[in-house]
């Protein structure tokens, strides 16, 4: 128990002296976090909307898949991105390994499908309802996935925001394709587990508090800037 | 330009299946380019089915179902309106002006037309409201409004007045007729002898899937000539 009033009093320490590296470190897990949340949705939000109004041979199989992959293990990912990036590897030229652009990378490996599939869900309700009025219409099939991204924006919102809660969380592949360098791809998930191995119990409990009070943060900014539940339904 | 018109559709052997049950057809009928047809026959007579037939919601399983121009032509030139209403998650005035965006009219255009139209309707004083805040009237003419905005040379409505009070219906005839006079050919399924008295110029029956008679309103309600016909005006439960 003393453990966590004194992580308490350190997180509280930190944040009221605006620490340089508190403050580098907290930076440096949105800017990854967020851009690999909006890469992940770009590709996640109409490929979720793509599968549930086009009908195509292995459809089935691609929505489990989809499925599937939402639990892709993250170290799993990392190592994978990885050998990609490593000087040895396909990609190594570019030399983005051990950089935030290769920890951006692994998590839009990892959140893409998780907010494809929460999409794909919400949008193959919308369209059950929408189907036969937008048929009807003569609308064309990106019309209609259009038309569907739209009206079910709230619902894609959560999409956006699981992918978030992943990504924010997330320490296995940053920690394998960043390296954890100091100034340079430590982020709060990482440092954590760096000062709890060195025994710093005190400094992780506190960088922890601000991963969490970063990741309410962040899902309460959004939630009143888009105005959920003011109307009862959407 | 004269748009060629899309109308007589030609109905030949026309069948619907669904597994394994003939929904409806054989159909052999043809859709004159004029008149108010409406379309009357106990529940699961096939009368929604064979609308959506004609809309190009389903494909025949068997037959032809033929405008006087190709299919693809003859799409945007129709409208149908839908037992419940599908409203979309939008603001009265943004599911009424959708059609036209979606075609490629400017947006500002397109609203201030939906505008208009909703006022045709009466429901002008609720354009910002979010279309699922109406009644159930309201919904139905918002969906009507809907339909018409972009001027369909035919509309189908599958009842369209079920479970409205008087009022309602009233208003709904009353739109209905403007269109009709302005020139739209419709095609409505209705359970109200009554409003099918008010409104057909011709009259189709089905029962069991099949056409048991097509005739004009008048002949059609004093003398039908089909034994089903006559009980089912009678009031008869056919089953």
């Amino acid at each position: 128990m003393n453990d966590v009033l004194e992580g308490l009093r350190q997180a509280a320490l930190l944040i009221v002296t605006f620490d340089a590296d508190l403050m580098q470190i907290s930076a440096r897990s949105l800017q990854v976090t967020l851009t690999a949340t909006l890469i992940a949705s770009a590709i996640g939000l109409p490929l979720g909307g793509w599968v549930a109004v086009h009908r195509f041979r292995y459809r089935r199989s691609v929505i489990a898949l989809m499925n599937a992959l939402m639990g892709l293990p993250p170290v799993v990912v990392g190592l994978l991105v990885y050998l990609m990036l490593s000087r040895s590897g396909p990609f190594g030229v570019f030399g983005l390994l051990f950089t935030p652009t290769a920890m951006i990378i692994a998590q839009v490996v990892i959140l893409t499908p998780l907010i494809a599939s929460i999409a794909h869900q919400a949008i193959r309700e919308l369209w059950a309802e929408y189907h036969d009025l937008l048929i009807s219409m003569n609308t064309t099939r990106g019309q209609r996935i259009r038309t569907l991204l739209w009206d079910a924006r709230r619902a894609l919102l959560t999409a956006a925001l699981a992918g978030f809660g992943r990504g924010i969380g997330e320490v296995g592949a940053i920690m394998i394709v960043g390296g954890n360098i100091d100034q340079a791809t430590r982020v709060l998930t990482t440092a954590i587990a760096l000062e709890t191995g060195k025994g710093n119990f005190a400094l992780a409990l506190g960088l922890g508090f601000v991963l969490i009070g970063i990741a309410i943060a962040v899902n309460m900014a959004i939630h009143f800037a888009s105005k959920t539940e003011v109307s009862s339904r959407w | 330009m004269v748009e060629r018109s899309i109308l007589p559709l030609r109905l030949t052997k026309a069948t619907l299946h669904r597994s394994g049950k003939t929904l409806v057809g054989p159909v052999d009928m043809t859709l004159a380019p004029e008149g108010f047809t409406i379309v009357m026959g106990p529940n699961g007579a096939g009368k929604t089915s064979l609308l959506r037939l004609m809309h190009g919601l389903e494909r025949p399983s068997s037959g032809r179902v033929e405008w006087a121009v190709d299919e693809v032509a003859s799409r945007p030139r129709q409208a149908y309106v839908f037992q419940q209403p599908t409203l979309m998650r939008r603001t009265a005035l943004d599911n009424v002006a959708y059609p036209l965006i979606v075609h490629g009219m400017k947006r500002q255009a397109a609203r201030a037309r939906a505008a208009e139209a909703l006022r045709g309707v009466g429901l002008g004083d609720h354009a910002g409201k979010q279309a699922w805040y109406l009644s159930g009237g309201e919904r139905q003419k918002l969906a009507l409004a809907r339909a018409l905005i972009r001027n369909p040379e035919i509309l189908f409505l599958d009842e369209p007045c079920a479970s409205l009070d008087g009022r309602a219906i009233h208003d709904i005839e009353h739109i209905l007729l403007t269109a009709h006079a302005a020139g739209t050919r419709i095609v409505m399924i209705t359970h109200d002898h009554g409003q099918a008295r008010r409104l057909a110029s011709d009259v189709v029956f089905v029962h069991h899937g099949r056409l048991h008679e097509t005739a004009p309103a008048d002949a059609f309600f004093v003398s039908p000539q089909t034994q089903e016909a006559h009980a089912f005006l009678k009031g008869d439960i056919l089953i």
